[in-house]
């Protein structure tokens, strides 16, 4: 499973996440393009108890949340 | 750990600077107040004309230079623009109405519960009820769309337009309006205002501070990060106004301020709602817009049509409370912004 977050305001990126991983338990994938969002998004997956690993891909951030 | 050690830093600075503004000449209870200063600052445009609230304010100056100086040093100057500019304009325009009837944007109504003034803790209700009908509209799927990249040049607008206002305030003053008398009239050191503005518009880019984001990751995603920096900022300018004797607890004779609960509620809940659906609070999108963020640059060109408006067509409240326009401009308000919020409900996503 994989999410395009891209260009999308406060705090529509964790809510996709959060949606997503309630479909998805077992992890996802999400694109985004700013610090911001790649840094809520990690804290909110690793308050969920999620491992995440955040790969740059241009002036994009890859964040890979798994169980 | 990290973003919260930034949070608690950023509202330390926040509440000493506002204490130090006030101390040097800023109304009380308003060392920031990012409604009131786009207000004077629209006045001292001569956008409007009442006479009180005209001074081209250095802090609104400050801020947006401030971030975006940090946001181009930390590589996070980002110009972008296209999510719903036009319903962002008038998001930005009801919010600054509603902030204008209540007297005050989030951060200064921190200041206000700081300073004990209780008409701020109903304003704070209503702030929060506000909050929850965004909130209800995002898990219903709402949006305004995704931002997309631009040029640098046009991310530099915004930031460029604010070093002119600072040219016209320091060498061109014959240009603007100032008040003689009023809050206009009373105000810090230029220098001291805008070094004010440049490190908090720094400290906010750099911990995201935003007063409607705090209250909102914590209701929606139990997340108490940007939280912990609004309730810092209330404890220090709490501490700092009983130790300079500046606390006086009641609903009675607060310094511009109104005691009409109704409209202190329903004000600041237009607010809430319509900061939850712009993707945070006026201080916020001013910061943002300071990143590049253009589609927040007219938000606060929104907010800065706004608070002419409420001047010239007597819909801002004053120390007597509410007037009728005002009022009317408010529930007008809550029409358009439930208005954007229904139309931007994403199908499928609900």
């Amino acid at each position: 499973m994989s999410i395009d977050a891209r260009g999308r305001a406060c705090p529509e990126p964790v809510l996709m996440t959060k949606k997503s991983l309630s479909a998805n338990p077992e992890g996802v994938e999400i694109l985004v393009d700013n610090v911001t969002a790649m840094e809520n998004i990690k804290r909110f997956a690793t308050n969920q108890g999620y491992q995440v690993t955040v790969e740059e891909q241009g002036e994009d951030y890859l964040l890979k949340i798994t169980k | 750990m990290k973003a919260k050690t930034l949070v608690i830093i950023a509202g330390v600075v926040v509440g000493v600077f506002a204490l130090l503004l006030t101390a040097f000449g800023n109304p009380a209870n308003m060392g920031f107040c990012i409604a009131c200063f786009i207000r004077d600052t629209a006045g001292g445009l001569k956008l409007h004309s009442a006479g009180v609230v005209q001074y081209v304010r250095p802090e609104i100056i400050g801020l947006v230079l401030g971030a975006f100086i940090v946001s181009l040093v930390s590589k996070e100057f980002s110009p972008r623009a296209g999510s719903a500019p036009g319903s962002r304009f008038v998001l930005g325009f009801f919010m600054m109405i509603g902030a204008l009837v209540f007297l005050g944007c989030p951060l200064r109504m921190m200041l206000r519960i700081a300073g004990g003034d209780l008409n701020a803790i109903v304003g704070l209700v209503g702030f929060v009820a506000g909050i929850l009908i965004g909130i209800a509209f995002l898990n219903k799927g709402f949006s305004l769309k995704r931002a997309y990249k631009i040029s640098k040049a046009d991310g530099y607008i915004f930031p460029a337009i604010q070093v002119v206002l600072l040219v016209l305030l320091l060498g061109l003053p014959a240009l603007l309006a100032f008040s003689a008398e009023g809050p206009g009239s009373m105000h810090a050191p230029i220098a001291l205002a805008l070094i004010a503005g440049l490190v908090v518009g720094g400290v906010a880019q750099k911990s995201r501070l935003c007063t409607a984001g705090g209250i909102r990751d914590a209701i929606l995603l139990k997340d108490f990060t940007l939280l912990t920096g609004f309730i810092v900022i209330i404890a220090v300018v709490l501490i700092g106004n009983i130790a300079l004797n500046n606390f006086n607890l009641g609903f009675e004779g607060q310094p511009i301020a109104h005691n009409d609960g109704l409209w202190n509620f329903l004000g600041m809940a237009l607010v809430g709602w319509a900061a939850v659906l712009l993707g945070g609070c006026p201080l916020r999108q001013l910061i943002l817009s300071g990143e590049g963020n253009v589609d927040s640059a007219i938000t606060a060109v929104g907010m800065l049509i706004g608070a002419a408006f409420a001047h010239n067509f007597g819909l801002a409240s004053s120390g007597q409370g509410p007037t009728l326009n005002g009022q009317i401009a408010v529930i007008i308000g809550f029409i358009v912004v439930a208005a954007i919020g229904f139309t931007n409900l994403q199908k499928g996503d609900a």
